[in-house]
């Protein structure tokens, strides 16, 4: 098999193309304005107030961002849980991705904190943890997952530096903590799958606390299992996606019949998600407001819809051909959108400090810095796959500029 | 179909899980006000609006003041300058005033938020909020169902602020004794003792008292007897004035953290669950990885 | 105007030329809010020799408020008694005594019949028959009633008359009373004070004086130009008031600054005058609370020489609300920059994830399937 896909290499060819710079240049203008936001504060360049302390940058920027960044703990439930072992070629970008979408979720929440110098007493002072709190568990949990992310993709930067005669230094490291860090790759392969299903669900259950402040249809005991559940999907979708286009710009082997092999299981997750979605909201008698025609219940179908439709195309027979590859790859955005969308309501549109508060709209500051982040994680992923060793299948004839 | 009849099961044994945890979410223990709690009674049938508790609870915490028209004082609303207000609902029939402040809630959900144990119910039941672990992560906003911590949004060095009954003043780090009369300062000026101060369970039996003597003067309902599991702060207000037009949220009498702290709790309880979870992951990442092995599947990140 | 001193010769009466004289009209006029052309009407009418006839009745008094018209400037005292009005029977500034003054006033009374200003100052002892307050054996009771009986219009100037002042505090052991409650059924004009500003009473004489009419009155009978409000409404401490800022001791900090007396027991609140925009002897912040003693209600039955002096009071009517925030502020809308902007956004995302779709759809030459090699 390995042969048929070839082993990973890395992409090579020209670092600074004219998307890297642009991409560069939008994290340059980013991180000046960050200098900016610590030094004058939240207020003056947010429109977070005390009815919407939580805007943009923790909808989007960590709760969905983290979610998205569930490829790898997708993919690694497929090959280590269920045993699913052809799924390996895809993991090393799922990894990547969730490795860099983790960190800038991380730098999500510094941005947005109001105090951050004291974050390092966090893991420190465990004799201080208030255990009732659900954003404990999370932060904590965040925290080592991001970093047995990187421990997971340290590998894949030895392999780099093993062949690299010209930096000595990096090669003993690498020749060094190669075989220790393999022996230790199933404990934490173990622990970047234990830390994801609990976290992503608890960000679920934190936003309960919110209480008689979210709409009913949200407020559900069954939240952190549809945030769990929805992140798998989103891992799924983001592997799809992210998998198809880079190969494509890179001109590697698409692994398509891989992506469609993982069909069955992203229906299984869509179809668990959208039906105990529906048994609650009829379990506990919410069902009047479903058909309200009011924004939440337009949000509720939506969700419902972006997770329903999907899994129908996934199901139909020709998706799982070539000709209709597409049809995967719109399913999959569908799936990331449903997922986001689930998300963004949970912390922001279903969020309801009281009819008197004014309504949040994140400032075009906040909109720039998500941008920018993205940018930047765009740029780190870009620059690593051409120097590392991630993407499998033979380069093409025709190199990308 | 990839997934095999034993995968099925185990993403049912997961939902199971789940399930039992969402089912088991009241068993959190219901709180209930400390033995030496204290707190305050407003009747709103007295207060006169004088403003009086403004000034005292800005000179008492050292706070700005806050003019937004012709008076030098006059805050619209609860600020990260501004720990308590009054504010007058000028209804067709009746008008009355309310006083606005923290209502040291029993069962705090900004309490319960709070990872890092900042905010934390301390002497006398008294919620409060030092600075030495604040993150600024305003999670006790989301939180607080009456939407009482203000953040310091124009800072650089934000801070959370709100009554904390001048058990606390402001720029110390203790908390400290209250101050030198032995009440916070809003009910020690009250010139109609429309606000006092008091043991928590004699107020409770002020208030019920007030209403059985005057049923004509009063709703039939104290408020924050049971609002989200008990509130340290109690209203009395007009008949015809319901409490909603006051300003103060129609709430069920389960405490906010009650949900997700119940959820969590039964989850993790002991932490069990995650540790045996990883002990099983671990094995099956075992078997997973030397079966790939052995097949010739690529192995490794 | 020059105020005579003991160096100053004689006063003259007939010596006021026109233009002092008109002068004072003006001034008259304006110190009661009543027109310009009020002024001229006084001049017309005194020059055409109607000066109307004013008999002053005292009672259970301390002839503070005679002692306070004896104060005023604008007309002085000498101006009205001699020029605007004719005083026919006052027994503090009356030459005439004893039987002969009764005699003066019995025939003013004749020759006036349903003309003449009744002015009643002090409060009416009505127990054991009224013998509290005689004058030439006849009771006070039955004087008032006699002399108001017959008059154009009748003034009760001060608490007292108003509604028994001081003489009625409790115990009341003479059972005293006010005017408007001894002759129920004429309209009785009050101007309770005590003093009663000297103003009130010139305003309400010189309107009936020149026009032959009365002021608007409240239900008690006080004319609304000077008692229509509460001192609290028209308070130039009322801002601290609003602010919060309480005088807490005598003497203390906030005292020495202005502030509100309301803690102190101001009655201000609950008393109906024109103390705070009016003051006393033409010197600014000359009253109660100007120079930092709380309101005490003199004007007020139920309030004045009846409640506590450091007692504070219910404030019945909140005004005005505007100071006051409202239980909600209102809404804002979000800024249409930002939503264009982000709308922009995933627009453009949206649009993208269609591009990419087309572009990952299109086969690669090197592309091969599973299950061939």
């Amino acid at each position: 098999m390995n042969n048929e896909h070839g082993v990973p290499t890395p992409v090579g060819g020209k670092i600074m193309t004219p998307v890297m710079k642009f991409c560069l240049a939008l994290t340059g203008i980013t991180a000046v304005l960050l200098i900016y936001r610590f030094l004058v504060g939240l207020g003056a360049v947010t429109n977070m107030t005390d009815g919407h302390p939580w805007g943009l940058w923790i909808a989007f920027d960590v709760v969905t961002g983290t979610a998205l960044a569930c490829g790898g703990y997708a993919i690694a439930l497929l090959i280590y849980v269920f045993n699913k072992g052809k799924y390996h070629p895809l993991i090393r970008s799922a990894i990547l991705t969730s490795a860099l979408g983790y960190t800038l979720g991380a730098i999500g929440v510094i941005i947005d904190l109001g105090r951050p110098w004291w974050t390092w007493k966090l893991p420190v002072f465990f004799w201080t943890w208030n255990l009732d709190s659900v954003q404990l568990e999370v932060a904590l949990c965040i925290m080592l997952y991001t970093a047995v992310l990187w421990i997971e993709m340290a590998p894949v930067f030895m392999e780099r530096w093993e062949e690299q005669d010209e930096k000595p230094k990096l090669q003993e490291f690498s020749r060094k903590w190669t075989p220790i860090l393999m022996k230790a790759m199933p404990w934490l392969i173990a622990l970047g799958i234990v830390l994801p299903t609990m976290h992503q669900s608890s960000l679920g259950s934190m936003i309960l606390l919110a209480g008689p402040k979210l709409h009913p249809l949200w407020l559900t005991p069954w939240l952190p299992f549809f945030f769990l559940v929805s992140c798998i999907a989103m891992g799924y979708g983001m592997v799809v996606l992210e998998t198809m286009w880079s190969r494509t710009v890179y001109s590697r082997y698409r692994e398509t019949s891989i992506l469609q092999a993982l069909a069955p299981a992203m229906v299984v997750v869509l179809l668990v998600w959208v039906g105990v979605r529906l048994f609650d909201v009829f379990a506990s008698g919410k069902t009047g407001y479903l058909f309200n025609l009011d924004r939440f219940s337009m949000l509720f179908w939506a969700e419902i819809l972006l997770f329903t439709v999907p899994a129908v195309i996934l199901m139909m027979k020709p998706t799982r051909t070539d000709k209709y590859r597409y049809r995967l790859f719109v399913s999959a955005g569908m799936m990331v959108t449903g997922g986001m969308l689930h998300r963004f309501t949970a912390y922001w549109f279903a969020y309801n400090p009281g009819e008197h508060w004014n309504l949040y709209f994140p400032s075009m500051f906040e909109i720039f810095v998500t941008v920018g982040l993205i940018a930047a994680e765009v740029a780190a992923f870009m620059y690593i796959i051409k120097r590392f060793p991630i993407l499998t299948g033979r380069p093409s004839a025709a190199l990308p500029t | 179909m990839d997934i095999s009849r034993r995968g099925a099961l185990k993403v049912a044994a997961f939902g199971a899980a789940t399930v039992a945890g969402a089912r088991k979410a009241e068993a959190r223990e219901k709180k209930t006000a400390p033995a030496d709690a204290t707190g305050m009674l407003y009747d709103a049938t007295l207060c006169i609006g004088c403003k009086a508790c403004v000034a005292a609870c800005r000179d008492a915490n050292d706070l700005e003041l806050e003019a937004h028209s012709v008076l030098y004082d006059d805050p619209q609303d609860l600020t990260a300058n501004t720990c308590n207000i009054i504010k007058f609902y000028d209804g067709e029939d009746q008008q009355s005033f309310v006083k606005q402040q923290c209502m040291h809630c029993i069962d705090p959900a900004c309490a319960a938020a709070c990872m890092m144990g900042s905010f934390q119910k301390r002497q006398n039941g008294i919620v409060t909020w030092k600075p030495e672990r604040c993150i600024g992560c305003r999670y006790c906003q989301v939180a607080c169902p009456f939407n009482i911590p203000k953040f310091e949004w124009d800072s650089a060095v934000p801070a959370m602020v709100k009554c904390q009954m001048c058990l606390a003043k402001a720029g110390t780090t203790e908390a400290g004794q209250l101050n030198e009369v032995g009440q916070p300062a809003c009910t020690e000026v009250c010139p109609r003792q429309a606000v006092i101060y008091g043991p928590y369970q004699e107020l409770k039996a002020e208030a019920l008292r007030r209403i059985a003597e005057e049923p004509d003067r009063y709703e039939d309902h104290v408020y924050g007897l049971e609002e989200v599991g008990g509130t340290q702060v109690l209203y009395l207000t007009a008949r015809g004035v319901s409490f909603q037009k006051l300003g103060l949220p129609e709430l069920g009498t389960e405490p906010v953290p009650a949900l997700p702290v119940g959820l969590q709790h039964t989850i993790y309880k002991g932490f069990v669950a995650p540790v045996a979870v990883y002990g099983i992951v671990a094995g099956l990442v075992w078997r997973a990885r030397r079966q790939q092995d052995d097949a010739g599947e690529e192995v490794g990140a | 105007m020059v105020l005579p001193t003991l160096d100053s010769p004689p006063y003259d009466p007939t010596g006021l030329d026109r233009r002092d004289f008109v002068k004072v009209c003006s001034m008259a006029a304006a110190a009661i809010g009543l027109p310009a052309e009020a002024a001229a009407a006084f001049v017309e009418n005194i020059q055409a020799g109607r000066k109307p006839s004013v008999i002053w009745l005292h009672n259970q008094e301390c002839t503070g408020c005679t002692e306070s018209l004896l104060r005023t400037t604008h007309p002085t005292l000498d101006e009205l008694i001699l020029d605007l009005v004719s005083l026919d029977y006052h027994e503090t500034l009356m030459v005439a005594a004893g039987h002969q003054a009764e005699e003066v006033r019995r025939s003013v009374m004749e020759e006036n019949d349903g003309a003449y200003i009744c002015v009643i100052e002090g409060a009416i002892p009505m127990k054991d028959d009224g013998v509290y307050c005689q004058i030439a054996g006849h009771t006070s009771r039955d004087l008032v009633r006699e002399v108001a009986g017959r008059a154009g219009a009748v003034i009760a100037i001060g608490s007292c008359a108003s509604w028994g002042g001081i003489p009625s505090a409790a115990p009341n052991p003479t059972g005293a009373i006010g005017a408007p409650e001894l002759l129920e059924g004429l309209t009785v004009v009050s101007l309770p004070g005590c003093p009663s500003n000297p103003y009130n009473f010139l305003g309400v004489a010189l309107q009936y004086a020149t026009f032959g009419t009365l002021p608007e009155l409240d239900a008690l009978g006080r004319p609304s130009f000077a008692y229509g409000r509460y001192i609290h409404e028209h308070c130039p401490r009322r801002a601290h008031f609003d602010a919060g800022r309480f005088v807490k001791q005598f003497g203390d900090e906030g005292h020495r600054q202005g502030w509100c007396l309301y803690q102190m027991g101001c009655k201000g609140p609950v008393t109906k005058a024109n103390c705070s925009t009016l003051n006393f002897g033409e010197v600014d912040d000359a009253w109660p609370i100007g120079i930092g003693a709380p309101c005490f209600g003199c004007t007020e039955e139920g309030v004045g020489f009846t409640l506590g002096k450091f007692e504070t009071v219910e404030i019945t009517e909140a005004t005005p609300p505007a100071t006051y925030p409202p239980i909600f502020s209102s809404r804002e809308g979000p800024n249409p920059w930002a939503t264009m902007a982000l709308g922009g956004i995933i627009g453009g995302a949206i649009g993208g994830g269609i591009i990419a779709a087309k572009k990952v759809s299109q086969p690669s030459e090197d592309e091969i399937g599973l299950g061939e090699v």
